[in-house]
């Protein structure tokens, strides 16, 4: 599946094009199919995001997983503060990104 | 300290008005990402992997309890409760709203700061020694120059868009603590015939090309120091190249010109500036020295300790240096707990050591190239006292220049450019080395691990150095050996084939056996390096 991620512009949060707007959760990432760099570009023309682009991954039983290891920390959060990631509660969270 | 006269709070001032009106232009449609880029960058704001980072400039390293203050403030009110002291003697926010960062900057500027040329292809925060005027062994205090430095530095028209960023480094002791000899122009000053001066080295640096800088001239007198450095960047930034981005620092153009050649161009260059009448006036410099003054010390104190706590006896012994004053200490504070995050503190954190740094160190600290903090002048016998506040505050690691004072860069947790994490390497390797004992018995081990080959975690100068890298896909380390950035300064060189992230704590683990195997009396392990050669470090690592 193709994977289009930004940040927002105002706050730098990283974000997921979800089909029918931007998320900040991975796990509702849709495919944008050879959609993805078009939408990204009509997104930054409308200031909704900045840095747009589009990332190879796969659907899995946990939902959308980027196939680079940089995609999946920027769908986490940083590996040493668990505290600060989505998923503050889970322990497994190193073994998901590597 | 130095504090802002008039005219340097105004160019503060103004430029928070300015990055205001562009961040607005930009919310509001009116500026393009490519228009807006360079102008965030130009007030220390990137976009990295998860945010906005900004950079705020810490000059020379120098900070008062209330600039410190400040950066927790900041910390806390705009970031997510903690800020990243860096290998430049700045700090970082990771988490930071662009909607914010004019706040930010304003919030800076109402404390003497700012995140001006702390990024883009300018001359960068001036850097400096961080025993700077409290050492024993300097020849002059190095605070002046590179305070002076950063003056004519800042939004130096001439020098705002070179081929590559620039970066300055100055001290004034025979050991260097600071990397001098790895920036861009590295300046010791020197004494010759009871005349100050610097000796001055160019083309130094790390990253994908590292090299130590060659001495291009051996003794400018402080009078012509200024266009002599002038002089070495205008040769630079005529014949700097600026169709490679990765052949465009100083380094190369000295290494391609060859040294005699540099420093025939740059003699050139400076028998026109000396026409030129562009030095600083010397009441100048002895403006600003007069804000260095050393502070009324008290005399008559003692230099007697009450070591009957272990612990406390074990911090002095490695946390503790030697300070010019009789009944003083400089205190160095770890910011790298076992385990920990190296260089990161949290707000409250950042706070504490503003509040001690008030109480106890005539209000001043400083931020080191190995990511930690210094107190410069606490009394001896108020040791105990601020020992007991840092430990109970997880601030007393007694781990000083140990192989579990490491120095990392964000790496791939953080860094858009990185290839590799590399705090979770550092983490593992203290907790290995310390959980075994090993770390006390290895004594001096300066070990440096960087996650791209950009060197931000001065890979190239540890004693051990790791560079992450990215294989198909997946982390992977390489190990170096034998680099230094102090006096005896050298590139380390890689061991051979990579490893994964626990193979290459075990790697570091087998070399520092066979360093406690080989070495011999006050050997420290760069100088077993040194002695062995690399075949039997190989032998033990991949044997």
């Amino acid at each position: 599946m193709k994977i289009l991620t930004a940040n927002d512009l105002a706050t730098g949060d990283v974000v997921w094009w979800a089909g029918d707007g931007w998320s900040r959760l991975l796990v509702e990432a849709i495919d944008t199919g050879d959609k993805g760099e078009e939408i990204g570009k009509h997104e930054e023309i409308a200031r909704h995001v900045v840095a747009a682009y589009v990332v190879d991954g796969e659907m899995t039983a946990d939902g959308p997983r980027p196939a680079h290891i940089k995609e999946r920390i920027r769908g986490l959060g940083p590996t040493v503060r668990p505290d600060l990631t989505l998923k503050p509660e889970a322990s497994d969270l190193t073994q998901w990104v590597i | 300290m130095y504090q802002y006269d008039t005219y340097d709070q105004a160019m503060v001032d103004a430029r928070v008005e300015e990055f205001r009106d562009q961040v607005k232009r930009r919310l509001e449609g009116k500026m393009t990402e490519e228009q807006f880029r360079p102008l965030r960058l130009m007030n220390g704001l990137y976009l990295q992997l998860h945010a906005y980072m900004l950079r705020v400039a810490v000059p020379y390293g120098t900070l008062s309890a209330r600039q410190m203050r400040m950066l927790g403030h900041i910390a806390r009110k705009y970031d997510k409760g903690y800020g990243h002291f860096t290998t430049r003697q700045n700090i970082q926010y990771n988490w930071i709203k662009l909607s914010d960062a004019p706040d930010i900057l304003a919030d800076l500027a109402s404390v003497e700061m700012h995140a001006i040329q702390t990024s883009g292809n300018c001359i960068r925060n001036i850097s400096a020694d961080q025993y700077a005027g409290v050492a024993a062994d300097e020849a002059a205090d190095p605070r002046p120059w590179a305070e002076l430095l950063r003056q004519w530095s800042s939004f130096h028209p001439e020098f705002t868009y070179l081929p590559r960023k620039f970066k300055i480094c100055v001290i004034a002791s025979p050991e260097d603590r600071a990397a001098m000899r790895l920036h861009d122009i590295g300046l010791e000053l020197v004494k010759k015939d009871g005349v100050v001066g610097a000796r001055v080295f160019v083309g130094g640096g790390m990253g994908r090309t590292p090299m130590v800088a060659p001495e291009v001239n051996p003794f400018v007198t402080e009078d012509e120091l200024i266009s002599y450095v002038e002089a070495c960047l205008r040769v630079y930034n005529r014949y700097g190249r600026r169709d490679n981005k990765y052949k465009a620092r100083i380094k190369i153009l000295v290494h391609e010109l060859g040294v005699e050649e540099y420093r025939r161009q740059v003699a050139e260059e400076f028998a026109h500036m000396k026409t030129l009448g562009l030095n600083p006036p010397r009441e100048e410099l002895a403006r600003i020295a007069e804000h260095f003054a050393d502070p009324a010390y008290e005399t008559g104190l003692s230099d007697d300790l009450d070591r009957s706590d272990p612990d406390f006896a074990l911090w002095v012994d490695r946390n503790v240096a030697q300070h010019k004053q009789a009944g003083y200490a400089i205190v160095n504070i770890s910011l790298k707990p076992i385990g920990g995050i190296p260089g990161d503190a949290s707000a409250e954190q950042i706070e504490l050591m503003a509040d001690l740094a008030e109480r106890y160190s005539l209000d001043e600290l400083r931020v080191t190239h190995a990511q930690n903090i210094v107190l410069p002048y606490v009394k001896k016998a108020e040791l105990y006292a601020l020992w007991q506040a840092l430990e109970a505050n997880g601030l007393g690691e007694p781990n000083l220049d140990l192989v579990t004072d490491i120095i990392a860069c964000p790496g791939l947790d953080y860094c858009s450019l990185a290839n590799a994490r590399s705090i979770p390497v550092a983490q593992k390797i203290a907790q290995r080395l310390a959980s075994n004992g090993k770390d006390a018995e290895i004594g001096e081990l300066k070990l440096k691990i960087s996650g791209c080959i950009n060197a931000c975690g001065h890979h190239h100068a540890g004693h051990i150095g790791i560079l992450g890298v990215d294989r198909k896909g997946t982390e992977n380390y390489q190990l170096l050996l034998g680099g230094s950035g102090a006096e005896d300064c050298s590139l380390g060189t890689i061991t051979g084939p990579g490893f994964d992230e626990n193979g290459i704590v075990d790697a570091v683990e087998k070399a520092t056996d066979l360093y406690l195997a080989q070495r011999t009396e006050g050997e420290r392990f760069l100088d077993t390096y040194r002695r062995l050669g690399m075949a039997p470090f190989k032998e033990a690592i991949y044997g």
